[in-house]
């Protein structure tokens, strides 16, 4: 069993506060690894305990993003590769998944992909989902449980979390996965594993490595780009306050106002 | 075709979801902005009433795929279709609802057409002939402007109740075309096993009234008078990740960056403090009514109506005021 967890480099927003907002946490705040793909990491390792086989971690970013992986090696993998190239820089979703194909590709045999939802930064959920497109695998997004895998049979059949319940899908191995967030409870790493990812080597591999045209990746091969990013503007108005003497004529008075505005 | 633009209809069992219709109002301003048309993409078993009704809510034109294979919604069956479609129709625009099926068949379809694709838009629009979007990112902390680059379609996936939808009018009139499902039953790798449905489950991301519980309620019971006021008002229940992680209500409910964005007419958050995080999934319903015992909580900054208080006696208040008035 080959399993590969994508994993980002992302900006901690637990970090916003007043004197560091969106803007400034997004040019220069701290990094963690994306909290989502700790739970593709996790879910891995348990296919690894199940099933036996190699967890590999994959990460494109740059140089800093090795504390992604080492993030993903410290919980337990056995193997991380950072996708790193100035070529790589400004690309949209799709430049982005086209190299992490690329990368997934090097790699040699692999049953399967997994990622988070979604990363904190983008909020897009789209990477995964173009891996999958561009590898021309089934791509299964949303998952909350692998209900039953076989890699043998190269069978694998999830539960989706939708709204309005779950969806039982079952699908050909080799495929990508996205979960959510119900799927596992991601282990903290251990001393020894904090260790040894402290002395991990961890390859990286460019363009060239992967056989990439330059013109094909990043900003280059864009399909979008964002020109402005802007804070988002405040909310307008101040809060009122609605009080009285008792809770039946604060319900009575915050009534009269949601229908007075036709809320109800 | 170079003007036009392609909307996803998308339905469940032949009932469009509230979404495709907010497609074909957006996709109408877009295409009016452009000088192209609007055509809308019904696929489906069976759906051919879907594409009269989508000429009557504003389509120009219709292409209706009637296949076993679309029965039921899968990924591959549909993104095969709609890839199909776009390169044959070469449409300057794709729209899709940013549902859970328009958020994964969208990325899918743009990857196999080569093109840009703007996730959760909160706005559309064309400038020089081209479309732009704006997009909330980081959590709700930044607004993005999107461009494209000259690959056409430029795609989009747009949030929920933000566009407003388009009006049916019975007098309109439109061209029906047809056309073949790009896959075979052989030819799609995932099958369904079956469809649990959940016991108590909301569409919250669809609702116009959402009461959501926090860690102010202290416990699982803490959830009743919250549900009580939410079935009163006939709205959905959310909640905060603390309640969620606390085991207290299940993770289906939780609004906020790690779990639903809601846009709701009205959100009523009971003993929510209102962390950056619980804001990032709430913070552009219309109006915003906090109720905490904290006159301090943050929730309050964002809050249109505010009431500091035990939120034990002011909901079940508020739920009896509401039940009184709506006759019920």
């Amino acid at each position: 069993m080959n399993a590969i967890a994508l994993v980002k480099h992302v900006p901690d927003t637990a970090q916003l506060s007043s004197a560091m907002d969106g803007l400034k946490l997004m040019a220069a705040g701290p990094r963690i690894i994306n909290p989502w793909d700790e739970y593709a990491v996790e879910e891995c390792l348990k296919l690894r305990e199940a099933h036996t086989g190699q967890v590999t971690v994959l990460s494109l970013g740059p140089a800093e993003a090795t504390e992604a992986l080492k993030q993903g090696l410290a919980m337990g993998a056995d193997q991380a590769v950072l996708l790193s190239d100035l070529a790589f820089e400004g690309g949209d979703t799709l430049a982005t998944a086209r190299v992490l194909a690329a990368g997934i590709g090097k790699l040699g045999e692999w049953d399967v992909v997994i990622a988070g939802r979604s990363a904190l930064d983008g909020d897009t959920a789209q990477t995964a989902i173009q891996v999958a497109a561009l590898l021309d695998v089934p791509q299964l997004t949303y998952v909350a449980r692998i209900r039953e895998v076989d890699f043998d049979a190269k069978t694998i059949t999830v539960e989706r979390m939708l709204e309005g319940g779950r969806e039982v899908l079952t699908t050909k191995l080799p495929c990508v996965i996205s979960v959510v967030k119900e799927i596992n409870e991601p282990r903290y790493p251990s001393f020894m594993g904090i260790r040894k990812a402290a002395k991990a080597t961890i390859p990286t591999w460019t363009a060239a490595d992967l056989g990439l045209d330059p013109d094909t990746v990043g900003a280059a091969a864009a399909g979008v780009k964002w020109p402005e990013i802007n804070l988002p503007p405040a909310r307008e108005g101040e809060c009122e306050i609605i009080a009285g003497d008792t809770p039946e004529t604060i319900a009575a008075a915050l009534a009269d106002k949601l229908m007075a505005e036709k809320m109800i | 075709m170079a003007n036009d633009v392609f909307v996803w209809i998308e339905q469940s069992d032949g009932t469009a979801d509230s979404v495709a219709w907010e497609m074909i109002g957006a996709g109408r301003r877009v295409a009016d902005a452009l000088g192209g048309q609007v055509t809308a993409c019904v696929l489906g078993d069976g759906v051919d009433a879907l594409a009269g009704e989508a000429v009557q809510r504003g389509a120009d034109t219709v292409i209706l795929v009637n296949d076993a294979t679309l029965a039921i919604y899968r990924l591959e069956a549909y993104a095969a279709t709609l890839v199909k479609l776009a390169q044959e129709y070469q449409p300057a625009v794709f729209l899709m609802g940013a549902s859970s099926q328009g958020r994964e068949l969208a990325p899918y379809v743009a990857a196999k057409l080569g093109v840009g694709l703007a996730a959760d838009c909160i706005e559309v629009g064309v400038d020089n002939g081209s479309l732009v979007a704006t997009r909330p990112a980081l959590a709700g902390n930044v607004i993005t402007k999107i461009t494209y680059s000259d690959s056409q379609p430029h795609m989009a996936t747009l949030r929920r109740r933000v566009f407003a939808p388009s009006d049916p009018d019975a007098a309109r009139h439109g061209q029906v075309l047809t056309a073949d499902a790009a896959l075979s039953e052989a030819d799609i790798s995932t099958k369904l096993v079956e469809f649990v449905t959940q016991e108590g489950e909301v569409n919250l991301t669809d609702a116009n009234i959402v009461v959501s519980g926090g860690r102010g309620v202290g416990g699982p019971e803490g959830f009743e008078p919250v549900l009580a006021l939410a079935e009163a008002l006939g709205g959905a229940m959310g909640a905060s990740r603390a309640a969620v992680d606390a085991g207290w209500i299940p993770y289906a409910h939780q609004v906020g960056q790690t779990g639903k964005t809601v846009q709701p007419d009205l959100y009523i958050a009971v003993g929510i403090s209102g962390a950056i995080q619980h804001l990032a999934g709430m913070k552009t319903a219309k109006v915003i009514v906090a109720i905490n015992k904290d006159a301090e909580a943050p929730i309050f900054k964002v809050a249109t109506y505010g009431v500091v208080g035990d939120l034990f006696k002011l909901v079940p208040a508020l739920t009896e005021e509401f039940k009184k008035r709506l006759g019920k």
